[in-house]
C-alpha cells in the first residue's frame, strides 16, 4: 500500500468513528432539548432522500434526465410504489432491481 | 440456545433485506475501488475500517478523478455526519451499556442497520434488557455481508473489466427507497422529503458534496416548521369555536 492509501484509510476510518462514537461516548452527560429531539426525528428522512433523489433524476450527474431512457427513474419510480402499496423492503429491492436491470437490458438490446 | 443467541440471530434475520441491497452496492464499490486505482489491500481495509458505504463510493470516485487528501476526508466528514445523527436518537437507548458495548456498536453504525435497529427499540414487546444483543446482530450481518462482497467486488472487478458500468450502484436507491417510502406517513415526514430532494438536486454542484448536507437540512427544517404548524392548528380552530 502507498502512503498516501494509509494516509487515506487512516483519515476516514477515525473521522467516521468518531462521528459514530461521541454521542455514545458521552451518552450519559447529555440531554436535548425538545426541538432537537423532534428535528432528529426527521433526519433518516431527509439524508436518505437527498441521496437518492439526485441518484434517480440525474445518474450521470450531469443535469436533470426526465427520460425513459433513464432506467434509474424507471427503477426508482417503481421502487416507490412498491414501497408504498407494500411497505415491504424485500420485495421492494428485489422488485424495482428486476425492473431496472431488464429496462436496461431492453435498452441497451 | 440462549435468549440472547436467539436475539441476535433475530436482529441478523430481521437485516436480511438489506443485506440483499448491499450486496450488488458491495460487489460494485470492490469493483470500482480497484478501477480507480487503489489497491487490493487498501480496497479490502477500506470496508474493513471505515465501513461506510456511501462514503466510501464517493471516496473512490474523487481518487479516480485525482482529489487531493484533504477533499478526501473533508467529503467523508460531510456525507458521514449523518451518523451522528442516528447514533443521537439510539443514544437513550444504549446509554446504559458500558464501552466494550458501546464502541463496537458505534462503529458499526450504518443507515441499514440503523433502520432495523431503531424500529426495534420502538417495539415496546420484547424485552428491554436484551435488545442491544438484536443490535448487535444486526451489525454483524451488516459488516460480514460488506466485507465478503468488497472482496468479491474486487476479484470481479479484475476478471470482468465491464462490471463498472453495469448500473449496480442501482441497489443503494432501491434499498434507501424502501427505507424511507414507509416512514412518509404524516404530512410533515413528506414536506421533509420533498424539500429535501428538491434542494439536493438544485444544490448538486456545489463542491465537496455539500449539497447533501445544505438538502438534509433543508428537509429537517421543512419537516419541523410543519409539524409545529400543524400542532398549531388545532387549538386556533377551538378558540375560533368557544368565541
Amino acid at each position: 500500500m502507498s502512503q498516501f492509501e494509509v494516509a487515506l484509510l487512516l483519515g476516514m476510518a477515525s473521522i467516521t468513528f468518531a462521528i459514530r462514537y461521541t454521542l455514545f461516548a458521552v451518552g450519559d452527560r447529555v440531554r436535548f432539548s425538545p426541538l432537537i429531539q423532534q428535528a432528529l426525528g426527521y433526519v433518516p428522512v431527509a439524508v436518505l432522500t437527498a441521496i437518492i433523489v439526485p441518484a434517480m433524476l440525474m445518474p450521470s450527474g450531469k443535469g436533470l434526465e426526465l427520460t425513459l431512457d433513464n432506467a434509474y427513474l424507471v427503477g426508482g419510480i417503481v421502487a416507490v410504489l412498491i414501497a408504498a402499496f407494500s411497505r415491504n423492503l424485500l420485495l421492494t429491492i428485489f422488485g424495482s432491481m428486476l425492473v431496472f436491470f431488464l429496462w436496461r437490458w431492453w435498452l441497451l438490446g | 440456545m440462549s435468549a440472547k443467541t436467539q436475539t441476535l440471530l433475530r436482529g441478523a434475520r430481521d437485516t436480511v433485506p438489506m443485506l440483499v441491497g448491499a450486496l450488488p452496492f458491495g460487489l460494485i464499490f470492490g469493483t470500482l475501488a480497484v478501477a480507480s486505482g487503489l489497491s487490493l489491500p487498501a480496497t479490502l481495509l477500506m470496508s474493513a475500517l471505515v465501513f461506510a458505504g456511501s462514503a466510501q463510493f464517493i471516496a473512490v470516485s474523487l481518487v479516480a478523478s485525482g482529489a487531493g487528501l484533504v477533499v478526501l476526508l473533508l467529503t467523508t466528514f460531510i456525507v458521514n455526519l449523518r451518523h451522528m445523527l442516528y447514533s443521537a436518537s439510539l443514544m437513550s437507548h444504549v446509554r446504559h451499556l458500558p464501552q466494550r458495548w458501546k464502541i463496537p456498536l458505534a462503529f458499526w453504525l450504518t443507515d441499514e442497520s440503523f433502520a432495523v435497529v431503531h424500529r426495534h427499540y420502538l417495539d415496546p414487546h420484547p424485552p428491554k434488557e436484551l435488545k442491544h444483543w438484536y443490535y448487535l446482530g444486526s451489525c454483524l450481518a451488516m459488516y460480514s455481508n460488506w466485507f465478503v462482497c468488497t472482496l468479491l467486488g474486487a476479484l470481479l472487478g479484475n476478471a470482468l473489466p465491464g462490471l463498472a458500468d453495469w448500473g449496480l450502484d442501482f441497489a443503494m436507491v432501491a434499498t434507501f427507497t424502501g427505507i424511507v417510502v414507509p416512514l412518509l406517513r404524516t404530512r410533515p415526514m413528506l414536506l421533509a422529503a420533498v424539500s429535501a430532494g428538491a434542494v439536493a438536486v438544485l444544490a448538486y454542484d456545489l463542491p465537496w458534496k455539500l449539497g447533501l448536507m445544505l438538502a438534509a437540512l433543508a428537509g429537517v427544517t421543512a419537516g419541523v416548521l410543519a409539524e409545529r404548524w400543524l400542532a398549531a392548528q388545532p387549538v386556533k380552530e377551538v378558540a375560533n369555536e368557544s368565541v
